[in-house]
């Protein structure tokens, strides 16, 4: 496959007020990467994510999206189109947060709502479809992620690995071209979060789509990870990009040996 | 049995070095019983001191809390100039000691609460106020856009949303409104009563419980009861989503959660609001009955005729109106504190008071308003 730009960031800086987190990112996350945002607690991977999404406005710089656009109606022809989130038309920024699917750190699951009802949402959002589609659509994501038959349980009444995995399922409802995982496996045990990993790899074989992963698990890293970008909180900006395998064995880096092997360095 | 601490005090080298023997357990337990004060008056009273050492072969168990004794007269020595012989520890005190000593304390990580002058506060909060103000409105701008939507048909609301809402916010609802509207009627029934009586004006009893329970009471009683229950419930769960990034899921879904969470939650309580507020009006009326049949002798036909005559149509709907207003109101406080959360549990409760708090205070500025212009208009 070639590699294609899916998002590219140019010179982004993020800050809460006028405290900055980061400055001078710039990477760029081809398309069906798993790409990951590792650094120390607090270097910002959380806050970066949160921009990549678009919840959160950059201070500086452009975070690019290249997006299918699949017009079916009007042109039989789907276009590439470059998006930029936040100088888009609103129209624009409904085809990019269609495209967009998001694992939060703590499942966020709508808890009013029952498993079906939470992945039913954005497909009633975005589709026509009916009710009983719906349904069904909703009833195959969580087969897919192993939970068939928990339609009717609300999110209080599974574990927490379930939450995860059905957080999973309502993430790719709409079989979007992103998907942001924030820290997939913290609060999982080892086989849990092993399973989870396995299950990324899947979806991204099955679905071809891009995904970014927020995570300091090693083990998850190297087994999933084919780019990566390194956030430093001290300089306040990256200090490393690449296959996180190759980082490991060819970084001069001090800070990312020391990441990378839990501080042991390289044997 | 825990032996007390002992601490000797030895002289050598003309009062040039001293020597504390430590016998005993320097346990935790026991830490009381040794003044720090006490030691460290010894050391000054030696003015030509320059070093002090340990002797603590006598000494059985000891925990953490011999480090902060050591420290404590450490720290005393570094400021004086006393050398502090720290080679006479047994291996595993030096050991922790060190490890205390192996990171230094960071500059400026200490917290120093900055004293700001009085009108330096002041001005912060003129500051504070006129952002939550512009908060406030922004919020309101954004409901009213909501809202226009909805009226225009650019969205729906779901009846499997509405719904649960509605019922949280009714039948539940009644058995307090009952009890609080009965009781009210009821005192101020009585508190009518003791005037009336002296002039035989018992009847008017009728008239006082029904005009006030019907105009203003019965919807500011609902009111400030919703306020507490409903307004407190709706800050929690939107204060709740909040902590749960569920309402960052509906955001990046480009679902916006004023039309998705607020929008259903106002609707329903200014349907409620009024049906409850007719409710209130009803039994604060049957309180003041029950003064008025049973300790004013009066008849129920009379009672209700007087009842009948005084209060105006106009009363009645003054009183629904307001009702509708303050359901509003307290929807619109209860969703703005939740939407306002910050990210932990603790903000949540924070929340749901703030919500109470501002809700009975728009209540009772609203409650003001109305009567005020109801009494230039004449009506």
């Amino acid at each position: 496959m070639d590699k294609k730009a899916h998002i590219t960031v140019e010179n982004l800086t993020m800050a809460y007020g006028s405290v900055v987190v980061q400055q001078n990112l710039d990477f760029t996350v081809n398309k069906g990467d798993i790409f990951i945002i590792m650094g120390g607690s607090g270097c910002g991977k959380s806050t970066l994510l949160k921009h990549l999404v678009g919840l959160q406005k950059p201070a500086n710089g452009d975070i690019i999206y290249n997006v299918l656009s699949k017009n079916s109606s009007l042109e039989q022809k789907s276009s590439q189109k470059e998006i930029n989130f936040w100088s888009a038309t609103e129209k624009e920024q409904r085809l990019l947060m269609k495209n967009f699917g998001i694992l939060y750190q703590s499942g966020a699951l709508w808890s009013s709502m029952t498993l079906a009802e939470n992945i039913a949402l954005p497909l009633e959002a975005y589709t026509n479809l009916s009710a009983s589609q719906i349904m069904e659509l909703a009833s195959l994501k969580l087969a897919l992620v192993g939970l068939a038959g928990f339609e009717g349980y609300y999110p209080s009444e599974i574990s927490g690995g379930m939450r995860k995995r059905a957080a999973l399922a309502r993430a790719m409802a709409l079989d979007p071209d992103f998907l942001f995982f924030d820290e997939p496996s913290a609060g999982l045990d080892p086989v849990s979060a092993r399973l989870l990993d396995d299950l990324i790899l899947e979806l991204k074989e099955s679905f071809g789509s891009t995904i970014v992963v927020v995570t300091h698990e090693l083990a998850s890293i190297f087994a999933i990870g084919t780019n990566s970008v390194f956030l430093d909180p001290v300089t306040k900006t990256m200090i490393a990009n690449g296959n996180p395998k190759e980082l490991l064995e060819s970084s001069k880096d001090e800070r990312v040996i020391n990441f990378l092997t839990r501080g042991e360095g390289r044997l | 049995m825990i032996n007390n601490i002992l601490i000797n005090y030895k002289t050598v080298n003309d009062n040039k070095s001293l020597v504390l023997t430590i016998s005993g357990d320097f346990l935790i337990d026991n830490l009381e019983t040794l003044s720090f004060q006490e030691v460290i008056k010894k050391i000054e009273s030696l003015p030509n001191l320059v070093d002090v050492s340990f002797d603590l072969v006598e000494l059985q168990e000891w925990d953490s809390s011999i480090l902060t004794f050591l420290n404590h007269i450490k720290l005393y020595c570094l400021s004086h100039n006393i050398a502090f012989i720290k080679d006479s520890l047994p291996k595993g005190v030096e050991r922790v000691l060190n490890l205390a000593e192996a990171v230094p304390e960071r500059k400026g990580v200490r917290k120093t609460e900055a004293q700001s002058s009085f009108f330096a506060d002041i001005g912060d909060r003129a500051v504070k106020f006129t952002t939550s103000a512009k908060d406030m409105l922004d919020f309101i701008g954004e409901v009213t856009v909501a809202f226009t939507r909805l009226i225009f048909g650019r969205y729906k609301i779901r009846g499997s949303i509405l719904m649960p809402i509605i019922r949280e916010c009714s039948v539940g609802a009644l058995p307090i409104v009952s009890l609080i509207s009965c009781l009210v009627g009821l005192i101020l029934a009585f508190v009518g009563a003791v005037q009336l009586v002296m002039f035989g004006a018992q009847i008017y009893v009728a008239s006082l419980v029904g005009i006030a329970m019907i105009r203003v009471m019965g919807a500011v009683m609902a009111g400030v009861i919703m306020a507490g229950r409903t307004g407190a419930a709706f800050a929690a769960q939107l204060g709740t989503m909040q902590v749960n990034e569920e309402i960052d899921a509906l955001k990046t879904l480009g679902i916006s959660p004023v039309e998705f969470l607020v929008v259903p939650r106002v609707l329903a309580l200014s349907i409620i609001m009024p049906m409850l507020c007719v409710y209130a009006d009803l039994m604060g009326v049957l309180g003041g009955m029950i003064v008025g049949i049973f300790l004013l002798d009066l008849n129920f036909m009379e009672y209700y005729n007087m009842t009948r005559d005084s209060v105006s149509l106009n009363s009645f709907w003054i009183g629904v109106f307001q009702s509708f207003v303050f359901g509003v109101l307290v929807a619109l406080a209860g969703c703005l504190r939740g939407m306002q959360c910050k990210r932990s549990a603790s903000a949540v409760g924070e929340a749901a008071t703030s919500a109470v708090v501002t809700a009975i205070v728009s209540i009772v500025v609203a409650t003001a308003i109305i009567t005020v212009l109801c009494n230039v208009l004449g009506i």
